[in-house]
């Protein structure tokens, strides 16, 4: 088992019930169940909600993930699970469904992180992660560039956002301009109707922030400016030209994300870039990063939109990579840990 | 038969094993660590207690509140996968019917009683029960002045009832959840082939969910 391990992965840090079952870096199902819409009335995500829909979609999950996969539960090797960062409530349903597995199949348990878990992901459809990589997460929940030289035990935050996610801005807006939730898709496929007609800010990238926040993000000024500038406009009784504003916008949070990153890859001597997190589904985030990567001679690795948002899989994906390295695996007293920091790649136990 | 039962509903973890006849082992925690951190190493405890490993258990219950949603859940999602791992039946108990089963056992009450537990918030979870402990309404969420007066001046076990003595005036124990006692309970209700509860959680409030549809000005008139 030790080379080709099958790992079944768990992830409920938000709202997305995520059961994913790999045989080493082969992928071989990757079941979500979502309550994404019994939040958007809300606007954002009720934690509440979202861990009583863990609860019911756990157990159908677990069995649709087996029965796509073609195994029994008895034949899985290791378990993994999302031990943060994330919503404490929704973390705890999939590490008690974690530790009764791994309790009762007799099987060892990985507690991991999120984070670390979205970059193992690309193994499952580029193959093995080149070492170093760097990494550029973007999500509702993080903005984060990552160098790792080894995705099972050694992550090193260069930057994250200062205030909101960038997900986050994509939601905020899309509400100033009137689309659902979750804002993201919606602003991506006004956009592809609009031209980058207004210059928003590009945040933390003036002559001092590049020094004291070389590769930090923000995205809450952009955001109040997008606010600004459309009521600015129906004050004034003009129509706001959604899809331009939606563009523009869309344009001020990509370049600075590809600037920055690109430019952690060039001072670190990183030749690879992986992207993940649900903003990485972006198509002008995809196109920048591609164009900037290639100038720069940068291999960029995007997995497929289905892998980068939360998913079991990518869980998994961790796991396998864990069990195969020979990584250490945690005890059924492990923690679930909201504020999990990155650097920490397993989840860390008596700490408390 | 070999069931094992357990209840994260109230401040306890706790988890006993049982053969049909008698309870084999029981284990309990309190803590300072949370529910999801007790609760597997629990059973794994009461399980080499009893000197057996998972596979020989052949039966499960699982104490489905009421109690705070967090720690329930708990409770709920590790019995529920346990069942699917192991493929082994399980059954839903109300906690407050444990509780009320080892009040009536042990002979703390002895005619009419209400089962109290903390509801936080100022409330209590609450059911009453009559003198052989048959639960006589399903628990509610209240206020421990809206209880009606019979019910509160009734002998009151569980923790709840001692928490508000100025309106349960006759607080008795026990006041948490045992899992022998539900462990007992589950046994019996199995064998009485009476309509048994799933594991859906008793969590008899609805979720905390502030909508927010209108958008706020960040521009100052
Ligand atoms: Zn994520």
């Amino acid at each position: 088992m030790r080379d080709e391990p099958l790992v079944l992965g768990i992830e409920t840090s938000c709202d997305e019930t995520g059961v994913g079952i790999v045989r080493g870096v082969t992928l071989l199902a990757d079941s979500i169940a979502s309550s994404v819409e019994e939040h958007a009335r809300f606007g954002g995500v009720v934690p509440e909600v979202a861990s009583r829909a863990h609860l019911d979609a756990m157990v159908p999950m677990i069995r649709r993930a087996c029965e796509t996969a073609g195994v029994a539960l008895t034949d899985v090797d290791a378990i993994a699970v999302t031990a943060g960062p994330g919503l404490a409530g929704a973390l705890l349903v999939g590490v008690a469904a974690a530790k009764a597995l791994s309790f009762s199949l007799g099987i060892p348990l990985y507690g991991v992180n999120h984070l670390a878990a979205h970059v193992a992901v690309d193994q499952l459809q580029h193959g093995r992660l080149p070492e170093p990589v760097m990494a550029l997460l973007v999500s509702g929940g993080h903005s984060s560039l990552l160098l790792v030289p080894d995705v099972t035990g050694d992550i090193r935050p260069l930057g994250a956002t200062v205030d909101d996610a960038a997900g986050e801005a994509f939601d905020k807006v899309a509400r100033v301009l009137g689309l659902p939730f979750p804002g993201g898709p919606h602003i991506d496929r006004v956009s592809g109707e609009g031209r980058i007609a207004i210059e928003f800010p590009r945040g933390l990238t003036s002559g001092r922030d590049m020094q004291e926040h070389r590769f930090d993000f923000s995205f809450s000024g952009l955001k109040t400016a997008v606010a600004r500038w459309v009521e600015a406009r129906e004050m004034a009784g003009e129509p706001v030209p959604v899809a331009d504003v939606a563009a523009s916008f869309q344009e001020a949070v990509v370049d600075v994300l590809t600037r920055k990153a690109l430019l952690a890859c060039a001072e670190h001597g990183v030749d690879h870039l992986v992207l993940g997190g649900g903003v990485a589904a972006n198509s002008r985030l995809r196109a920048m990063a591609q164009e900037r990567c290639d100038a720069a001679g940068v291999l960029l690795r995007v997995p497929r939109p289905a892998l980068c948002t939360d998913n079991g899989a990518m869980v998994a994906a961790l796991g396998s990579e864990m069990v195969v390295r020979g990584r250490s695996p945690g005890s059924l007293g492990l923690p679930a840990d909201s504020s999990m920091p990155v650097t920490d790649v397993s989840a860390r136990e008596g700490a408390r | 038969m070999l069931l094992l039962a357990f209840d994260t509903s109230s401040a306890a973890v706790t988890a006993a094993v049982h053969d049909g006849v008698s309870m084999i082992a029981s284990a309990a925690e309190f803590g300072s660590q949370s529910h999801g951190e007790l609760l597997a190493p629990t059973i794994a405890a009461v399980l080499s207690r009893a000197g057996v490993g998972p596979s020989a258990i052949t039966h499960l219950a699982v104490g489905v509140g009421p109690g705070p949603f967090t720690g329930l859940r708990v409770g709920v999602v590790t019995a529920r996968v346990m069942a699917e791992a192991l493929a082994i039946p399980l059954i839903g108990v109300c906690s407050l019917d444990a509780i009320a089963l080892q009040a009536v056992s042990e002979s703390a009450v002895d005619g009419p009683f209400c089962v109290a537990t903390d509801a936080r918030r100022k409330e209590v979870y609450v059911a009453s029960y009559d003198a052989r402990g048959v639960r006589l309404d399903d628990p509610a969420v209240l206020r421990p002045a809206d209880v009606e007066l019979h019910v509160r001046q009734s002998p009151a076990v569980g923790a709840g009832a001692w928490l508000y003595p100025d309106e349960f005036i006759d607080p008795r124990e026990p006041r948490l959840v045992s899992g022998a006692w539900l462990a007992a309970f589950a046994v019996a209700a199995i064998a009485s082939g009476e309509s048994l509860l799933d594991s859906t959680p008793l969590y008899l409030r609805r979720p905390d969910a502030v909508a927010s549809l209108t958008r706020k000005k960040v521009t100052r008139p």
